[in-house]
């Protein structure tokens, strides 16, 4: 665990005992049963915008509290652990896609809604399963946004897309032009494939020619903080398991076979903290972000994936049931894993940055 | 990991600063620039050239081999801080830090903790001033990874104990000036009857034989104890404390084996580096073959994120206050991926990577080799991988012993 500050210990404290208390992954089964396409509990949303969780990244100028990315990521994994459904990456992302190259009009309009929690926003970047912003079709003409994008995370609520077109980022709205197609995936969250038919489209003209890959760290970094709450909390619930469980007259954590397994998932979670923290880090210093952001996304796909396995393994037959929690985090594990870049991509992207 | 404040005056630091520079400045021999790391630390040979002599003795005199060691025992009594500039500056003229081995990293650390103030008076200055070298009497022939079952028997003789029995893998025992040692003063208690006993490497009846190992090197000895006399004085703590102070001890040895920097350092030139000398790249200067240059990418990304988590641990035991259950983690991940990283610089060499002496090969290349051959000790000595395992699973993760 990181070095943290007065504030941001009791900023963790109380994102902890949020999620454990009023959004437990019990939670989630609610939203789940409901059935809502949105996928998620506005009044938790709501009550996450009154602890300003929303506006964290966001400048006090607009409505946000400039907290740093350490204290957005400390909240964003400890609403992993417990698997909370909420667009607040989303929105963060959509946030700092117009933090960082939004005109002073586009930010006095979206900025202080996105960090009060009012409006919801989320980026449409990939057009295919697969993670590959170098291949992107969307174009405008006229500032009219035509294209369509794939899996788009978070769509039913978004009032705000942050859409990548050929020649770069565009804020369009929910509206005209724009209709969503839900695909249910196996975390049962919010995706959809979002149709832009000459949208009306707002190009965020700052930033530089880095602003996509610049916003895409960002997001790598962010959902790994996501990645890491959900790898921590089903080593923990396995551990917690193995201590409980008796075979063969004995505990099973007595067993060195599976001492030495969690030993190893121990090693690959320290480093996983590591990376994702390093990550965050060099959001917050300015420097070094696209390497930060590749190991940090990189460790956390591999880490997460390792132990989601071994988790439900670990659990035996139990885990194979919906009764138990353990399953949930395999299927959102696959779907984090596979946005903003799968293991190969990052590798490849690491070497490309590497210089080989 | 967010930056810690810094307690000193900004000031205060840049007079110590100053003070550095212009000790290298004076001490420094310039001969020696950049030689550094493969002279420092290590518990090799004794011979010593003049320039290396007068270097170490500067450092020594100073205490600034062991910065953060009281002053009162010869160390250079300097905060954090301070020592970090020191290293800063060190590192800014090609200098390095002639004072190591054993007694620096392991003994002198322990021993400030449980020796008596005369041990400490006695044996802690040689070690700041460079000029004892200690060895570790642990392993023995059936006491490896279950160390605990170790038979060198010391006997209560009134006025001295009479040392009877066999070490094994005694790493630099051949060139040692003392051992401290882990020997059995009862046999009615496997781990109560251990006790920590400081030995003269000239007194009668020690002998020491090197092994020649698979590297070809034989930095590893065995030592035979036969009737050695050895003073009451050399007891550390008391009579059966030998194994709590002897795992202390382990802490220290994991956390410098694992070593993130030094390691790092020791490696020298990246993975990515030495494929482009040794394979094909393509017309953008990227490695041709795309399955070597994702392995490549997979390794450096496992290897910085270990890296980051020596630095946290640093961190945190800063933040905490001394060498923690982490060590057993840091151990495990570092030797394991030191090991990686060999196997796959070997594969990038192709044949050309495993030349053992003899022409055709640079002396890098043959260095490596043998290096590549030494590094499968890391993860059997110093408490095995699986001895590792253990230690986390009980100790930290709570897990229990087997009923």
């Amino acid at each position: 665990m990181a070095v943290l500050n007065e504030e941001q210990e009791m900023l963790r404290d109380m994102a902890r005992d949020w999620a454990t208390n009023e959004s437990p992954v019990a939670a989630f089964r609610k939203v789940r049963a409901s059935g809502a396409p949105e996928a998620f509990d506005r009044d938790a949303y709501t009550a996450m915008g009154q602890m300003g969780w929303t506006g964290i990244i966001v400048p006090e100028a607009h409505g946000g509290s400039d907290f740093g990315w350490l204290s957005a990521g400390l909240v964003v994994e400890e609403l992993g652990k417990t698997l909370t459904a909420s667009p607040l990456v989303a929105t963060t992302l959509a946030a700092t896609a117009i933090v960082l190259g939004g005109s002073e009009e586009q930010k006095a309009k979206w900025l202080p809604k996105l960090a009060s929690g009012e409006a919801i926003g989320t980026l449409a970047i990939d057009e295919g399963p697969h993670h590959n912003p170098a291949k992107v079709a969307a174009s405008v003409s006229g500032g009219k946004l035509s294209g369509t994008k794939a899996f788009v995370h978070e769509a039913h609520g978004a009032d705000l897309f942050v859409v990548a077109a050929t020649d770069g980022l565009y804020l369009v709205e929910k509206g005209d032009g724009v209709s969503l197609s839900t695909r249910k995936l196996t975390d049962q969250r919010s995706h959809a494939e979002v149709t832009f038919d000459g949208a009306a489209a707002d190009k965020l003209a700052g930033g530089g020619d880095s602003l996509v890959e610049d916003v895409l760290d960002r997001a790598r970094i962010l959902t790994a903080c996501e990645m890491l709450g959900m790898a921590q909390a089903v080593f923990d619930t396995t551990l917690e398991y193995l201590k409980q469980r008796v075979q063969f007259n004995q505990v099973l954590a007595t067993f060195q076979a599976l001492q030495h397994r969690m030993a190893d998932l121990f090693g690959d979670l320290a480093m996983m903290r590591s990376a994702v923290e390093g990550g965050l880090q060099a959001l917050d210093s300015g420097f070094g972000v696209p390497r930060a952001a590749t190991i940090a996304k990189a460790e956390a796909n591999r880490v997460l994936h390792a132990i989601s396995r071994e988790g439900v393994q670990l659990h035996g037959g139990i885990g194979m049931t919906d009764e138990y929690d353990i399953g949930f985090y395999l299927k959102r594990a696959r779907v984090v894993e596979a946005s903003w870049g799968s293991s190969a991509y990052l590798r490849d992207r690491f070497a490309r940055i590497g210089g080989y | 990991m967010a930056t810690q404040p810094d307690l000193q005056p900004p000031n205060e630091n840049d007079a110590f600063r100053e003070e550095v520079r212009e000790f290298l400045a004076a001490n420094f021999p310039s001969e020696l620039r950049g030689k550094g790391s493969a002279l420092a630390g290590v518990d090799g040979p004794t011979e010593e050239s003049e320039a290396q002599r007068k270097w170490r003795e500067a450092m020594g005199s100073r205490g600034w081999g062991t910065p953060t060691w009281p002053k009162e025992y010869g160390g250079g009594g300097l905060s954090r801080r301070q020592a970090a500039i020191l290293n800063e500056e060190m590192a800014k003229a090609g200098a390095y830090n002639p004072i190591g081995g054993m007694g620096v990293m392991m003994f002198g650390p322990t021993l400030l903790e449980y020796g008596s103030e005369a041990q400490k008076k006695e044996h802690i200055p040689p070690i700041c001033r460079g000029e004892i070298r200690w060895c570790q009497g642990y392993s023995e022939p059936n006491a490896g990874s279950d160390l605990a079952n170790l038979q060198t028997t010391a006997e209560d003789k009134g006025d001295h104990y009479l040392v009877n029995g066999q070490k094994t893998w005694t790493s630099g025992g051949q060139w040692a000036d003392k051992c401290f040692c882990l020997v059995r003063t009862d046999k009615s208690d496997k781990h109560k009857g251990i006790s920590f006993l400081l030995i003269d490497m000239d007194s009668p009846g020690v002998e020491v034989r090197p092994i020649q190992m698979i590297s070809g090197m034989s930095p590893f000895c065995e030592t035979f104890f036969t009737d050695v006399k050895v003073p009451k004085e050399n007891l550390v703590g008391e009579e059966g404390q030998g194994w709590t102070i002897g795992k202390r001890l382990l802490q220290h040895e994991r956390t410098n084996l694992s070593g993130g920097g030094s390691l790092a350092r020791m490696m020298g030139a990246s993975l990515a580096d030495i494929a482009k000398k040794y394979v094909e790249t393509d017309e953008t200067g990227a490695i041709a073959d795309k399955v070597l240059r994702d392995r490549i990418a997979d390794f450096e990304i496992r290897w910085n994120a270990f890296l980051l988590t020596a630095r946290r641990a640093t961190e945190e035991s800063k933040a905490q206050g001394g060498v923690s259950e982490i060590s057993s983690v840091l151990k495990k991940l570092g030797t394991k991926l030191g090991q990686e990283r060999a196997e796959l610089t070997i594969e990038i060499m192709g044949l050309q990577g495993l030349g053992w002496e003899g022409e055709g090969f640079t002396e890098a290349e043959l260095a490596g080799v043998r290096a590549w051959l030494f590094g499968k000790a890391t993860t059997i000595y110093g408490g095995s991988t699986e001895i590792q395992n253990n230690i986390i699973a009980k100790r930290v993760l709570g897990m229990l012993d087997h009923q």
